[in-house]
């Protein structure tokens, strides 16, 4: 037991914890806080914008693989982290935010600068906690990373009174706790789990499609023996992507709305599919009630609720995905050897992605979204740490940029937030310094949070921003080609404003180019960069991306706009 | 058809069945915020809830009725069970379950036959007056919903003031938990 204040049991319960970086910026409710900073072992990152600091721990988590910690003070800092905790909640993503409040005493009194922060985040949450009292701070931060990265991870918020912050008391940091109504499943039901594997083999054209789960749970090597030992080609979401190395042999890349074109076919002609951490978004699988028709369908995810959610299952195998798959496989090898790779189901592969290969038109342009994607593929190191903003640009990097070292990538799927993905690598670049990081951009998102360039700049954090400049809200203005008749309404950005001269006026680094070239050039300098760099590349703006499900129709309604 | 396409056809009103759903809960502020915040983002239709302690200091009783097709139920279920501070869910059997609701009922009551007719009323169903004024009697009664309406149906052409019922408070029978 050891007396301190609250503020100093927080940043000694984080540092407990193993952060070594916290993302935030300070106010009036959290000034103990960061006076205890001072002192602390930790890393501050001063961030423009709440959001950015919320986009930071995320992006710093999803690449740790560990919970990612920011701070705000009350009111307006505490409800600028909202778009970046709901970012981190519709993807999965622990982070802790930890937020000053006003005093007890003021608590409801409509005080300056109080908003009920655990009310507006309760929807957006995994778990909050509002200590009253300084001595209950160790147990709530241990508690909090507990729940925000156990079973399916998630956002936790800390709302902390300032005069909480400021009181002492005999702290006690406890090793282990017990959280009563909460505890994940891990191991799976080892009888679903045969189902599962009778299922399977009995299957004559199976596919797995895997998801963020896998990504979360690092299950990687797992994926890939099973999929290897059964032969079984792999699809994935878009929250998926890069779960699997996408030039490897049994790869197919993403489905869904903008997934690409074999992968939503083969999809369609299975008769089973293995859904490895992935919740049957409406962007994966288009209509509910038509996909999987007539397939078996196995379900592996570590959340309960998931089952049967969306979609109806045959087998439903609840826990941590790394450890069903190791089980999976381990009664699957019992029961067969590897398998042939030579047969219908795999050949009926290779034709599909050598049909649209041939099929899908290129954009007719010397500098297209495709290409310049597959020179950032073609350059960059296999380890280098990609992520997106959102738009078109998202999509394109979906279906054009392969990722080959698994758990490399990653972007705001689930939300679609725009403006998450420059500060997310920023934050995936504090996780990982001695790997380049590129966010690969669309000038609207930028804008949102291109204010975290002098974060990059001054705490050193140099990563890439390949931005696909159509000076456009490039995805609105495609729906409004195809479903609107080509009126456009409020997507037109008319040259504004000059990238070169944005990144320059903060110390960081602009290169336009103009031909494939200079872009080539570019992502070499930039690659060299001990500075942010922006590449701008012109895009024109009626390029559209395809393959396109329309919302409310089935994968078999793609158009692939050949 | 399969049985992944049955399941998600879509679902008729004849699905639906009354179910009774008993959470234990802890026992602190913002529990029942958060309940009720889950069953209004999911869209869960609610008949009726109730919070009330038990005989576990730290826990509290939360006792949900509602008309739901099964997918539904699963699905209240599971993201009821997913709260943190949601320590238990079951839903009851209500053929081994002992439930009842209690209810308030002030009618309109001025001239004798009518006050006579009521109080008979009440005594055939097991209602206790409780007031008796110069206007109006208020009875107390207790029992399942069913009884309750019953009642209400029975009383309502006297004109009902004001009325208030509890929600349904529900224990399995016997040693069942
Ligand atoms: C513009 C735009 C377009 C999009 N287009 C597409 C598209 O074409 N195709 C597409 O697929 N998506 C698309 N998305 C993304 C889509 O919105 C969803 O975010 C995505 O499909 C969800 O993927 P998921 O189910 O794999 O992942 P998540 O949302 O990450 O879900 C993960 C699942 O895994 C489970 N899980 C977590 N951890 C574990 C663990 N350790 N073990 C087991 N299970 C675990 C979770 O419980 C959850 O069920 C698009 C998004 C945007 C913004
Ligand atoms: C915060 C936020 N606001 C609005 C949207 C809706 N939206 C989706 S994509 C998009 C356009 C994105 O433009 P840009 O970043 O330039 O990418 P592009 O589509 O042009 O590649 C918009 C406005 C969103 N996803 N997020
Ligand atoms: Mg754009």
């Amino acid at each position: 037991m050891v007396e301190m204040t609250g503020a100093k049991a927080l940043i000694h319960a984080l540092e407990k914890e193993g952060v070594d970086v916290v993302f935030g910026l300070p106010g009036g409710a959290n000034l103990p806080i960061y006076d205890a900073l001072v002192d602390a072992n930790l890393r501050h990152i001063l961030v423009r914008h709440e959001q950015s600091a919320a986009h930071m721990a995320d992006g710093y988590a999803r690449i740790k693989r560990k919970a990612g910690v920011c701070f705000a003070t009350s009111g307006p800092g505490a409800t600028n982290l909202i778009t970046g905790i709901a970012t981190a909640y519709a993807d999965s993503s622990p982070i802790v935010a930890v937020t000053g409040q006003v005093p007890l005493a003021m608590i409801g009194k409509d005080a300056f600068q109080e908003t009920d922060i655990i009310g507006v985040a309760n929807p957006c949450t995994k778990y909050s906690f509002q200590p009253r009292s300084a001595g209950e701070i160790p147990e709530v931060i241990k508690k909090s990373f507990y729940i925000a990265e156990s079973g399916r991870p998630g956002p936790v918020l800390v709302d902390i009174p300032k005069d909480v912050q400021q009181a002492t008391a005999e702290m006690k940091f406890p090793d282990l706790i017990k959280v009563r109504g909460y505890s994940p499943v891990i191991d799976a039901d080892l009888s679903e789990i045969g189902k599962a594997a009778d299922i399977l083999l009995k299957a004559e054209r199976p596919i797995i499609m895997a998801g963020g789960g896998v990504i979360l749970s690092g299950a990687f090597s797992e994926l890939q023996a099973l999929a290897e030992l059964l032969m079984i080609p792999v699809v994935t979401t878009f929250k998926g992507k890069g779960a699997f190395p996408e030039n490897h042999q049994l790869a197919m890349g993403p489905i869904g709305m903008h997934g690409h074109a074999e992968a939503n076919k083969i999809v369609i002609e299975a008769d089973c599919i293995v859904a490895i951490g992935a919740r049957f978004s409406d962007r994966s699988v288009g209509k509910f009630d038509e996909f999987g028709k007539g397939m078996s369908v196995i379900h592996m995810d570590v959340d309960p609720a998931e089952i049967g959610k969306n979609k109806s299952v045959d087998a439903a195998v609840v826990g941590d995905v790394k450890s069903s798959l190791r089980s999976l496989v381990k009664m699957l090898s019992k029961r067969i050897t590897k398998r042939d790779p030579d047969n219908p189901w795999l050949k009926r592969r290779k034709e599909l992605i050598t049909y649209y290969a041939e099929t899908l038109k290129d954009y007719p342009r010397e500098i297209t979204a495709k290409k310049s994607l597959k020179k950032l593929r073609e350059i960059l190191p296999a380890q280098a740490i990609v992520t997106t903003e959102v738009g078109q640009c998202q999509m394109w990097a979906s279906l054009h940029f392969d990722v080959i070292s698994p758990g490399t990538f990653f972007s705001s799927t689930g939300l679609g937030t725009m403006g998450f993905g420059f500060p997310a690598s920023i934050g995936a670049k504090a996780a990982r310094p001695d790997v380049p990081v590129v966010d690969i951009a669309g000038d609207g998102s930028f804008n949102m949070t291109e204010n975290s360039l002098a974060v990059s700049v001054l705490d050193n954090l140099p990563v890439i921003v390949f931005l696909m400049n159509n000076y456009m809200l490039g995805m609105v203005a495609q729906w409004q080609r195809t479903f609107y008749d080509r009126r456009y309404s409020g997507v037109e950005q008319h040259n504004c404003p000059d990238y070169v001269k944005i990144a320059e006026a903060y110390g960081a680094q602009g290169i336009r180019v103009q031909s494939m070239q200079e872009l080539e050039k570019g992502i070499k300098i930039a690659l060299k960069s001990d500075v942010a760099t922006i590449i701008d590349i012109p895009i024109d703006p009626n390029e559209d991306v395809y393959p396109f499900v329309a919302p409310g129709t089935g994968l078999k309604d793609m158009i692939t706009g050949a | 058809m399969s049985a992944a396409s049955a399941a998600t056809a879509p679902v008729m009103e004849s699905d639906r069945s009354w179910y009774i759903i008993t959470a234990l809960v802890e026992n602190k502020p913002g529990v029942l915020f958060r309940v009720t915040n889950l069953f209004r983002a999911r869209n869960f239709n609610i008949e009726s809830i109730t919070v009330g302690s038990t005989e576990q200091q730290d826990l509290s009783r939360m006792t949900i009725t509602t008309n739901s097709d099964e997918r539904t139920l699963d699905q209240l279920v599971k993201q009821l069970r997913k709260l943190i501070d949601v320590v238990e869910v079951k839903v009851l059997d209500t053929e081994r379950t002992v439930y009842r609701e209690l209810a308030l009922i002030k009618m309109k009551a001025v001239d004798p036959t009518t006050r006579s007719e009521i109080i008979n009323y009440a005594s055939i169903f097991r209602a206790n007056i409780l007031d008796i004024g110069k206007e109006t009697i208020t009875v107390e009664i207790t029992g399942t919903p069913d009884k309750i309406d019953a009642f209400k149906n029975l009383v309502q052409h006297y004109g009902i003031a004001q009325l208030a019922r509890t929600g349904v408070l529900a224990l399995p029978r016997g040693s069942g938990t």
